[in-house]
């Protein structure tokens, strides 16, 4: 049995619920049990915003995530505020065009990835978290790369299908990306 | 024999419990006269307020529901959204129509809910002995207003027919009186029109009907009338204030 | 088997209430259970049902309370300040024995609070809110799965013994996505000679009210509200036990609290703390006689909430003051970590040993 904690905080504005929304259609159609539990209010018109994904291949139990396997970090304040919480031997990724800063923990692996450099110039500017999910795909093999498109998919409104394709280039620049 | 006069079928045999010489009961008749007219009995569900007319439930041979205070437009917006095909009234007295159930009352009819209003107003709480109304006139005494209405103290009655005229929603909205044989008829064909507009799909109708409260006025009932004409009618002018399918037709002309 | 979805536990329960068949929903914004109005805007519409926005959570509840009455399947949702504007409107509802179909998404109270999940309604939704003596069925649901299974099995309560079944949420159930599948929804139907229907000249008026102004008139009607609130009591307790078979320590929680506490529970049990959780699903009726029952086997029993400890006082009076009881609890918005709750076992293992 396997359980997966991830969090991905950022700014609201940056697409953390829509990574975390990924994960947990990854998730689905991969029959894995799933939560995925938005913060929601005031504070996501511009303030911080985070997002916690279970994946797990048994009933997900508490939603709610004290000590991430997984941590995704899209700015500064939400890489400080969580740092500490991620368990020893976890995942630390890091866009490294808004945060400069240094993981300073030797017992997780940290990732550090410019992904909003990257979307901008992969025309993607707003896709930046899921350069993020690409390369946090590749490092997790469970959740392997193969039906991502299908995934997005799902993600996207039939209306506004020729997202899939900008969201797919995304994802593969995050995951072909080598530090 | 030919039958001149009889109870309209529309109200039960239940003997009314109002005060000597109210006009609850003149009012109740109209509306019961305009349900037999239009054949609505079968189709028609009452909403009763809290207030004077709180057991209308059991004057009305129509199916019949007790609202909350001031809620009956709402409980009779649900009540037709359920049933468009039905014929849903309110009969709300001024402290439920205009104080407590302000918002429910101007919002039902923004939305021009298809039902009809039926709202009495005598100037103050009959059932709970006399108190100060949202209607009730300047200088007025009641048992909460002791030294008169001041209005530098609690503001000026609301003039329920002026406020929602200004609304796009309402179908129809008009006051009538019943002081007097001439106005009660006036006011039997404006509750008919009420309930034939909703027949008509065409809207919120609300009928004001100033009345009289013998009883908490301190008032015979005789007196009750004059006042009705000499205080009451100068303040709440009768008449309709508001008919969107006249005016209409009216454009067309 | 059916598809499985992701769901937003507030969309879960719109959804659900659809396949219930209700097609009518009156409601008035507030946050965190905007989703379920949301839902049931774009869907009504479609599907020939009514959705309108009320212009407060009093009318809303009067717009449920005549669509009841009409005989329909009807629904309202709100979180904390909200059902009490709608308390008002629930005592009319019971007095008037007509089924509804209510939701609080309970947030962080008193007065405006927060918007943070919280559990401080538990008083409000069990022991009344609305004047008067009345019940209604408390349905606290755990998963978003449930959220759909329990607002099916709400309707049908409402209409079975003709009383409000409120399903008691909190922000974080309402907000979280899990996958659901919607099975074939097990609607029961009820007739309804009492609704308005119009008489159609065809019977005598039906009159539904709460007015009696005899008091052995009233009296009489309450009694008999009282047998059929028994009946259910009888009928209807819904609970969950997890690892209880040799427990020795007894956690008792609902919804959100009993997912944390299950986690705890397990971490526990691997250290070999013998510890169970027991999850009231039906917070009215109160699975009374599990927890009895339980206060003969365990030793202590720990209560986790999300409030200043509000079901602790049923739990006491179901294990009549027993066995000890303690509380593990964050207010306001808080939600306690497992590790708190490990430690109120631990706590309670010391008065064992």
């Amino acid at each position: 049995m396997k359980t997966t904690q991830i969090l991905i905080a950022g700014f609201g504005g940056q697409g953390i619920l829509f990574a975390g929304k990924f994960l947990a259609y990854k998730g689905l159609l991969e029959d894995l049990q799933v939560s995925w539990l938005p913060s929601y209010g005031p504070e996501m018109r511009g303030g911080t915003a985070n997002c916690n994904v279970i994946l797990s291949d048994d009933p997900v139990g508490s939603p709610i995530i004290t000590d991430p396997d997984v941590l995704i970090a899209m700015n500064l304040p939400s890489l400080q505020k969580y740092v500490d919480a991620v368990v020893p031997g976890g995942q630390i990724y890091v866009d490294s065009t808004l945060i400069s800063e240094k993981v300073s923990r030797t017992d997780v692996q940290t990732y550090y990835i410019p992904a909003t450099q990257m979307a901008n110039d992969a025309g993607v500017p707003t896709l930046a978290n899921m350069v993020m999910m690409g390369h946090v795909l590749k490092n997790n093999p469970e959740l392997s790369f193969d039906g991502t498109e299908a995934t997005v998919a799902k993600l996207v409104p039939p209306s506004k299908a020729q997202l899939v394709e900008l969201n797919m280039k995304a994802l593969q620049a995050g995951k072909d990306y080598q530090p | 024999m030919a039958i001149v006069f009889q109870k309209p079928h529309a109200l039960t045999d239940a003997v009314l419990h109002y005060c000597p010489g109210c006009p609850h009961g003149i009012i109740h008749r109209l509306v019961a006269e305009a349900i037999d007219h239009l054949g609505i009995e079968g189709e028609a569900i009452g909403v009763a307020p809290v207030g004077c007319a709180v057991m209308a439930y059991d004057y009305f041979a129509c199916d019949m529901i007790e609202a909350a205070h001031g809620r009956a437009p709402a409980t009779a917006t649900g009540i037709k959204r359920c049933r468009p095909d039905n014929i849903v009234f309110t009969y709300q007295g001024d402290g439920d129509l205009a104080s407590i159930g302000m918002a429910e009352t101007v919002h039902a009819a923004a939305r021009n809910e298809n039902i009809t209003v039926i709202f009495v107003n005598n100037a103050i709480y009959g059932m709970t002995g006399g108190q100060m109304a949202p209607t009730s006139l300047p200088g007025q005494v009641t048992q909460t207003s002791p030294y008169g209405r001041d209005v530098n103290h609690c503001g000026w009655p609301i003039r329920v027919c002026e406020l929602l005229s200004t609304l796009e929603g309402p179908e129809y909205v008009a006051r009538v009186a019943v002081n007097n044989v001439k106005n009660v008829k006036a006011a039997g064909k404006a509750i008919q029109k009420a309930f034939q507009n909703q027949i008509d799909k065409k809207g919120f109708s609300l009928i004001e009907v100033v009345s009289a409260c013998p009883t908490n006025w301190g008032m015979t009932p005789q007196k009750a009338l004059e006042w009705v004409e000499s205080d009451m009618i100068p303040y709440y002018p009768l008449g309709v204030y508001k008919d969107r399918s006249a005016a209409k037709e009216a454009e067309a002309r | 088997m059916a598809e499985r979805v992701l769901m937003k536990g507030n969309e879960a329960i719109a959804e659900a209430a659809i396949r219930a068949g209700c097609r009518h929903y009156f409601g008035y914004p507030i946050t965190p259970q905007t989703e379920v109005a949301a839902y049931m805007a774009k869907k009504m519409p479609k599907i020939g049902g009514v959705f309108l926005q009320a212009e407060s959570e009093i009318a809303s509840i009067n717009m449920v309370y005549g669509a009841a009455a009409a005989g329909m399947r009807v629904m309202t949702s709100s979180s904390s300040p909200g059902i009490s504007l709608k308390s008002e409107g629930l005592s009319y509802i019971a007095g008037s024995d007509v089924p509804a179909f209510v939701v609080n998404v309970q947030r962080g109270g008193p007065g405006l609070g927060g918007i943070q999940p919280s559990q401080s309604d538990y008083f409000q939704a069990t022991k009344g809110g609305g004047h008067g003596d009345y019940r209604m069925i408390v349905l606290a649901p755990a998963s978003v799965q449930e959220m759909a299974s329990l607002t099916i099995k709400g309707f049908n309560l409402a209409d079975k013994y003709l009383m409000t079944s409120m399903i008691l949420a909190d922000g974080t159930i309402g907000q979280m996505m899990e996958p659901i599948t919607f099975e074939d929804a097990a609607v029961e139907t009820y007739d309804k000679p009492w609704a308005l229907t119009g008489t159609k000249l065809q019977r005598k008026h039906n009159i539904v009210n709460s007015l009696y102004l005899k008091p052995d008139e009233l009296e009489k009607k309450n009694i008999e509200r009282f047998e059929r609130y028994k009946v259910v009591e009888e009928n209807e307790v819904m609970y969950e036990e997890y690892r209880m078979e040799d427990a020795e320590i007894c956690v008792v929680a609902f919804g959100i609290a009993s997912r944390v506490a299950k986690n705890a529970v397990a971490e526990a049990r691997k250290a070999g703390v013998k510890v169970g959780l027991i999850r009231p699903i039906t917070l009215w009726p109160f699975p009374k006689m599990a927890l009895r029952a339980a206060a003969e086997r365990v030793k202590s029993f720990v209560c986790v909430e999300l409030n200043m400890g509000q079901m602790i006082e049923d739990v006491r009076l179901a294990t009549e003051c027993k066995r000890p009881v303690s509380l593990c609890n964050r207010t306001g918005g808080m939600i306690p970590s497992p590790d708190q709750v490990l430690a109120s076992i631990r706590e309670a293992q010391k008065g064992v040993n």
